[in-house]
């Protein structure tokens, strides 16, 4: 006869991990369609070539793993590595540090630990930390000045082609200066908020530009809400704890960057809903989700503030990383049928 | 009809394609004969039946072909007249492909029913009322009524709730799989039967309302029920309520909390909140056995999937090959050959066609590929949480998942894995299309593997900790009648030298001085005794009263200690009598009791004082096994049964020896013990036998574990009573001896 015979259930939704994967990607389009309005081609070009690079990188190991290169590259998980780290780079950082930085998180931090679903840490955010602390000076000046600063118009597709390939940096001298963040963080020490704030780079109230691009990503972090790839817990818990940290500690203008700054520059709303919700390597449980999104937020935090560094996504978002399996184990929920939760690991007999 | 009813919802769920409209365009028909009918004994979860019938016999429809076999279990009863043709093993629809045995009727024909009539007619009474629910339900029990929703419990055993107060009766017709619509048209046409069957129920359990749980999506058979009820034309105490579609809210858990809002505790049953929940096609199949005297022998079945050209509901005869039925709605065999037995999300592939349909049987479902497209191929898992979200049992499928695969089953059962009802609902929802309930299943199996080990390890671990504890026992025992022999040898040497030296002159010297001492150490025995007896009265009071429990061990110290004092002072005592016995004086004096004599009264005391120690010790670790809930509680019962006969066989050969016949009082209280060891006898097989439902209980996961560890411990408590009343009978006894000699 040979009936098929398969294990219960026998029917399946429309989801799957590629889907997730293309959305993912999907959300982050608004986002980098008003990075390149307001700092010019940098970034597409840079998640272009990340996303090549992630997936040739991919494609590679897998070919000496031995394991099927398709049915992988079509999961979607290498390009989404790709694409945020990208977003996350300097516009006009040179091409190599994009390939060490992608190149790294694919091969090392996701394929070595079994590809994809196996590692422990969020790959582009490896790639990234990598690339931070190796190439500081490129890391920290290649970032675009908005459109609003350098004048009108942005560098040339031609001109950022060559700025980033062929090495011809002073070409981008013009377009390019210190992030928001970290200048209001240099400037204040010997300022007064309101002169800060009257710098080139902040155009008054807000920083010309990095606001509209983390409303990009809210936009596009809330299509994800909606189509229910991410929860609510981690973005929300993070944001807040960010905000009750700054209201707490910074509310002094004069003296550190206020939340205004904190909530819409930088990569607070990429971190937020497309970096720290990385299912993978973040906290699953509800509860374990809260934790996870406050303490990032409160590392974000300090990091800026008090670490040496200007921004912090990757590095909070890694520390945390460390301790989700922790969490994870002490905020099971409750079970149908039981009193209270059960927490933490079995004893070992 | 309005109700008032507040719904609350669960957690999680999911809301696959319905696809109910396909099988509910044909009204209800009837499956016709099959050429055979195959009725396996084991359709319902528990013992199978027994067969009451052979090879050749003939039957006529309803008649009793098999009887439940123990207290878990349900009878079979023909579904036509015809010849049973064999008892043999056939291939029954299981998950796991398993033959089992089933008895084999070739129908005649002429579906010739057993005479038959309701059981208010049968009993003589005009009222359902009038009938007292004990005889319903074992009426319903001797219908072979089990569960038609899935499980398939015996609903007898479902309705003995015992001394538990009951205040909801909820029948479930929700029906929340995909496909199935066999209890949307057993509510669409016999809403009827459903009711009357919901009054029957809600006479026997003594239930204050029933709420009738159907999903919105089945809007005719809400109006059906609604109309049933304005039939009805009395006061009645049963409402329909419409509840949203959502899976899987047809189960029972589920169900119960859409209702009621309360959780059944983990690993309990509804019962325990005062709640009885029953399939609508359960309540029936009872009205048909209450009202009618009709048992179960068929059932409505969906045939349904785009592979089927007429896919319909039938009312199927229990035993119906599956094929039968396939070529009654149109079967078109697809490439790759598919058919479940029950829904898509919960239903299992059928390994052949040459299965019959059970009790249990709700659907039969052959899908296209299309429809249904076979899994693919799994990914690896993200880790998203998706599963989470979908759980109904608010469980961590995705780490339930990891822990399976790992086999780390301790941190499975942490994670509550045996509170998953392996609904399927994190499998469909997976983006990975990982077979998580697989996983679930086989981790599941494994941690019950891994258990039934232990415990056999555990016993026999038990058994050789007994084995090795008595050798050493003996061993001593033998050395130290060894060394009492030695000594009363030297003694008797001793004494004969110094009979010599004081020469015959003066006679009788030596015996009045042991013969005090002897009486000093009988008195110090008799005391002994006594103590025993009053620390054993007081542990026993300590052991019954739950405020004095911190005293038991310093008395079960005392209580060890006079024992050994006893036991130490009678030896010293046949040390003493043999001893005067080994003395030339006594010699002459009692020429009856030689030394050589297996039949002196010394030995016999001897025999029979170390067999009352032993029984001592034997009862004092059945204690111990018993707090310590150890399985081998059922053979040192035995052993103590046993040894019980050798202290009575010992003290009566005793008795005959000092008295020639045993004083008539004694004689009395021996009857009495032995009525007493009788009734332990029993007692200990009703302990077994209970034990042993439990363990079954157990091992099948069923909710009864914890009613039934309950009435094992009743059992036990029964028995230690008894085992106590013989141990005060005894007592007396034994002081009576002692003064006796």
């Amino acid at each position: 006869m040979g009936l098929l015979t398969l294990s219960s259930p026998h029917t399946h939704g429309p989801n799957s991990t590629s889907k997730v994967m293309a959305n993912v990607v999907l959300a982050t389009l608004p986002g980098l369609a008003v990075m390149t309005w307001f700092f010019g081609w940098g970034s597409l070009i840079n998640v272009l070539f990340a996303s090549l690079v992630a997936l040739a990188s991919e494609a590679a190991v897998l070919l000496i793993r031995k394991r099927p290169v398709s049915f992988f590259l079509k999961d979607n998980s290498a390009l989404v590595t790709g694409v945020l780290l990208g977003l996350a780079l300097p516009p006009f950082a040179p091409f190599w540090v994009t390939l060490v930085a992608t190149a790294f998180a694919v091969v090392f931090s996701k394929q070595m630990y079994g590809g994809i679903g196996n590692n422990p840490f969020n790959p582009a955010m490896v790639g990234y930390a990598l690339v931070l602390v190796s190439f500081p000076v490129q890391m920290t000046t290649a970032w675009a000045l908005s459109t609003q600063m350098s004048g009108s118009s942005i560098l040339g597709f031609g001109d950022t082609l060559q700025v980033i390939f062929a090495g011809h940096s002073t070409l981008a001298d013009a377009y390019s200066g210190a992030t928001p963040l970290d200048a209001y963080k240099h400037l204040i020490g010997k300022n007064t908020a309101d002169t800060v704030l009257a710098e080139a780079t902040f155009n008054g109230w807000l920083n010309g530009g990095w606001e509209w691009v983390n409303m990009a990503f809210l936009a596009g972090g809330l299509y994800l809400l909606a189509r229910r790839i991410i929860t609510w817990q981690i973005p929300l818990a993070m944001l807040l704890s960010l905000s009750l940290c700054s209201l707490i500690f910074g509310w002094d203008e004069d003296m550190y960057t206020p939340l205004s700054l904190h909530l819409l520059s930088g990569a607070t709303m990429l971190g937020a809903f497309f970096i720290a919700t990385d299912p993978v390597s973040a906290s699953t449980t509800p509860t374990g989700k809260l934790i996870y999104g406050a303490g990032t937020g409160i590392l974000l935090y300090v990091i800026r503030t008090w670490g040496s560094y200007p921004d912090a996504v990757a590095f909070s978002v890694l520390l945390m990383n460390f301790a989700a399996p922790f969490i994870d184990a002490y905020t099971q929920p409750r079970s149908y049928g039981h009193q209270k939760a059960r927490r933490g690991l079995p004893e070992k007999n | 009809m309005t109700n008032m009813i507040r719904l609350h919802t669960f957690h999680g769920g999911i809301h696959p394609a319905e696809n109910k409209h396909q099988s509910t365009i044909r009204p209800l028909g009837r499956a016709p004969l099959p050429a055979q009918l195959i009725l396996p004994l084991d359709q319902h979860i528990g013992a199978p039946a027994r067969p009451l019938v052979a090879a050749g016999d003939h039957v006529l429809k309803g008649q009793m072909i098999a009887d439940a076999d123990g207290f878990v279990s349900a009878p079979l009863h023909a579904p036509t007249s015809g010849t049973v043709t064999a008892i043999e093993t056939r291939p029954v629809p299981h998950a796991s492909g398993l033959e089992e045995p089933c008895i084999v009727i070739e129908p005649d024909g002429r579906d010739e029913w057993l005479e038959h009539q309701g059981l208010a007619a049968q009993l003589g009474v005009d009222d359902l009322r009038d009938i007292e629910p004990r005889q319903l339900t074992a009426h319903i029990r001797n219908c072979g009524i089990t569960g038609m929703g899935g499980a398939g419990f015996p609903t007898a055993v479902k309705l003995s709730t015992g001394q538990q107060q009951i205040d909801t009766l909820i029948l479930n017709g929700a029906e929340c799989e995909p496909y199935i619509t066999a209890d949307d048209m057993l509510m669409r046409e016999r809403a009827g039967d459903v009711v009357r069957g919901a009054q029957i129920l809600l006479h026997i359990v003594g239930a204050r309302r029933c709420l009738i749980g159907v999903e919105d999506n089945k809007p005719e058979a809400i109006a059906a029920l609604n109309q049933a009820l304005v039939n009805l034309n009395e006061q009645h105490h049963i409402d329909v309520v419409t509840i949203p579609t959502k899976y899987p809210s047809g189960g029972e858990k589920q169900l119960i909390r859409i209702l009621t809002g309360e959780e059944v505790p983990s690993g309990g049953i509804p019962a325990s909140l005062g709640i009885v929940c029953q399939n609508v096609g359960t309540a029936a199949a009872v009205c048909r056995a209450v009202d009618h005297g009709e048992p179960l022998i068929s059932r409505i079945t969906t045939l349904t999937g785009d592979a089927l050209q007429q896919p319909q509901n039938l009312e199927v005869l229990i035993g119906t090959p599956v094929s039968h039925l396939l070529q009654l709605a149109g079967y078109q065999p697809q490439k790759k050959e598919r058919v479940i037995m029950g829904g898509p999300m919960m239903g299992f592939a059928l390994p052949q066609l040459e299965l019959p349909v059970i009790k249990t049987s709700n659907c039969l479902l052959a899908p296209t590929d299309q429809e249904l497209p076979p899994n693919d191929i799994a990914m690896a898992c993200i880790r998203c949480g998706m599963c989470a979200e979908a759980c109904p049992a608010e469980l961590l499928p995705q780490q339930l998942y990891w822990f399976s695969k790992s086999q780390e089953f301790d941190k499975a059962e942490q994670h509550n894995i045996f509170d998953c009802i392996e609904c399927g609902a994190c499998s469909y929802v997976c983006p990975s299309h990982i077979p998580l309930v697989q996983y679930y299943r086989f981790a599941k199996g494994a941690i019950r593997e891994e258990r039934a080990a232990q415990a056999k390890a555990e016993r026999a671990r038990l058994r050789f900790e007994e084995r090795q504890a008595r050798k050493e026992r003996e061993e001593a025992e033998k050395e130290a009648r060894r060394k009492a022999r030695a000594e009363a040898a030297e003694k008797a040497q001793q004494e004969k030298k110094a009979a010599a030296a004081a020469d015959a002159a003066t006679p009788a010297a030596g015996s009045p001085p042991d013969s005090e001492a002897l009486e000093k150490l009988q008195k110090k025995l008799d005391a002994a005794q006594t103590a025993k007896t009053r620390t054993q009265e007081k542990l026993a009071a300590a052991r019954a009263d739950d405020s004095l429990t911190d005293k038991v061990p310093a008395l079960e110290a005392a209580l060890v200690k006079t024992q050994d004092k006893i036991k130490e002072l009678a030896q010293e005592i046949a040390a003493a009598k043999k001893a005067a016995k080994a003395a030339p004086s006594a010699e002459a004096a009692a020429g009856a009791s030689d030394k050589g004599d297996p039949n002196s009264p010394e030995r016999l005391k001897r025999k029979w004082e170390t067999a009352l120690a032993r029984l001592e010790t034997a009862q004092k670790r059945l204690e111990q096994a018993k707090a310590d809930g150890s399985d081998t509680v059922t053979a040192l019962q035995d052993g103590i049964a046993k040894q019980q006969l050798r202290v009575d066989e010992a003290r009566s050969a005793y008795d005959a020896a000092i008295n020639g016949t045993a004083p008539a009082s004694t004689t009395v209280s021996a009857e009495e013990i032995e009525a007493l060891q009788k009734k332990i006898l029993a007692q200990q097989d009703r302990v077994r036998k209970m034990q042993e439902r439990y363990d079954m209980a157990r091992a099948e996961g069923l909710d009864t574990v914890d009613a039934l560890a309950g009435g094992v411990k009743k059992q036990q408590d029964k028995l230690q009573q008894l085992q106590q009343e013989l141990a005060a009978a005894q007592n007396p006894l034994a002081t009576t001896d002692n003064e006796a000699s």
